[in-house]
């Protein structure tokens, strides 16, 4: 049989074939969860998938992180890209857009405009918040989904029936939630991927999806599930009656953050300029060790830091976890494009 | 008391009978959580003083952030 799709369309009829052939799901984040949810998007057939990241391939995400090779790792490629190159080898007929971006509320409306799903593979509350506003304003479902440890939840956001994110947090400050430093096991990821798939392929197919927040423990073998509609909130900022999508605004954009478990700090300008990477390599010669250099991004050790500069602009500042001293080596590092 | 938590029968001591005191038992109380009990949720403000009592079926779903 040449048809690669024959298996899923004995299953999900020739109809939710077709249509998920001809549909377009965003990722938000390409690291665990959106290596596993990508591939298997991929191979599905999904017609068009957009993969946004703002990483690049370190050793430590080989464990878990399916899509990516030592290889990609040695060349510190953007999860992005690397994800891009790795699934079109799977499935060459589907289009595959890869942005290496940082998800903030002033790009996101842009970024997910025309797509059908928006899949949550990122690793913090915040860019779910940010997701979550944009999927509720332009009426897109939204697929969340987390994991730490052996532990994992999902939600599926559907703008007008289910409650949205926020309702579920529910006015707790972003900055209480604490960062997780306790590892994770690939099973669980895949166990999360594989339901936030499900969803997305019955969302896709045209089939109802339950208002139910579930979790697994795959380590304590444990599972809960919760229907949710009671907690949709009528003064939900996002969702209810006065909406005002908090997390799109200007004023509530973090420009330096603290990434989880890397001893790193992640450094935006509030200006957009594209920087000529192998000019500024060259002004930094003398200045830094250990340089490297690929079109997305160069990399070096400058003082007691390393630092990771992308051409956008966007920096990460391994080595601290303080966001004074990263902005101040980041600022110190960007004086020598200048000169 | 006995309680059923997340599909499985445990054992929690006698003075834990608020949600707030499992939360707290079960090192929960700074996470965002959604709780249930015998299917019908727990809003937040309640949580003091909802009671628990023997047999309770209670689901405990909190929020984490990592992916
Ligand atoms: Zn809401």
């Amino acid at each position: 049989m040449k048809n690669r799709y024959a298996r899923q369309e004995l299953f999900l009829g020739e109809k939710s074939q077709s249509k998920i052939q001809n549909s377009s799901v965003i990722m938000i984040g390409a690291g665990a969860l959106g290596s596993s949810s990508a591939e298997m998007l991929t191979r599905a057939g999904v017609g068009e998938l957009t993969i946004v990241d703002r990483d690049y391939v370190e050793w430590s995400n080989l464990q878990r992180q399916q899509l990516y090779s030592e290889e990609d790792a040695r060349n510190k490629l953007p999860k992005a890209v690397a994800a891009k190159n790795r699934l079109q080898q799977i499935n060459s007929e589907i289009t595959i857009h890869s942005l290496v971006s940082d998800v903030h509320g002033l790009n996101i409306q842009e970024m997910i405009k025309g797509h059908d799903v928006i899949v949550d593979a990122t690793d913090n509350f915040e860019t779910r918040l940010i997701a979550n506003d944009a999927a509720v304003k332009h009426g897109i479902p939204f697929i969340m989904g987390s994991c730490v440890a052996s532990y994992g939840t999902t939600f599926a956001v559907i703008p007008e029936k289910t409650p949205c994110l926020h309702c579920l947090l529910n006015h707790l400050p972003v900055d209480n939630m604490t960062c997780e430093t306790v590892g994770v096991i690939s099973p669980i990821v895949q166990i999360v991927a594989a339901t936030q798939v499900t969803q997305v392929l019955k969302i896709l197919s045209g089939e109802p999806v339950k208002p139910l927040l579930k979790s697994t423990d795959v380590w304590k073998d444990e599972k809960a599930e919760i229907d949710v509609t009671r907690l949709k909130n009528e003064h939900c900022p996002t969702c209810g009656n006065e909406q005002t999508f908090p997390y799109l605004q200007y004023k509530n954009q973090t420009k330096s953050e603290v990434l989880c478990g890397r001893d790193a700090v992640q450094i935006r300008p509030a200006t957009t300029q594209t920087f000529v990477l192998n000019v500024f390599m060259e002004r930094l010669k003398g200045m830094v060790t250990k340089p490297i250099l690929n079109p997305f991004l160069l990399s070096c050790g400058f003082e007691d830091y390393r630092v990771v500069f992308f051409k956008d602009g966007r920096a990460i500042i391994h080595g601290t976890n303080d966001k004074m001293v990263a902005r101040s080596i980041y600022n110190r590092f960007l004086q020598y494009y200048s000169e | 008391m006995n309680v059923q938590l997340n599909g499985k029968q445990v054992e929690i001591p006698e003075e834990v009978n608020s949600v707030e005191k499992l939360l707290a038992h079960y090192h929960l109380q700074s996470r965002i959580a959604v709780v249930e009990i015998n299917k019908e949720i727990v809003m937040k403000e309640d949580y003091v003083h909802q009671k628990l009592s023997h047999g309770d079926a209670v689901e405990i779903i909190h929020f984490v952030g990592g992916g």
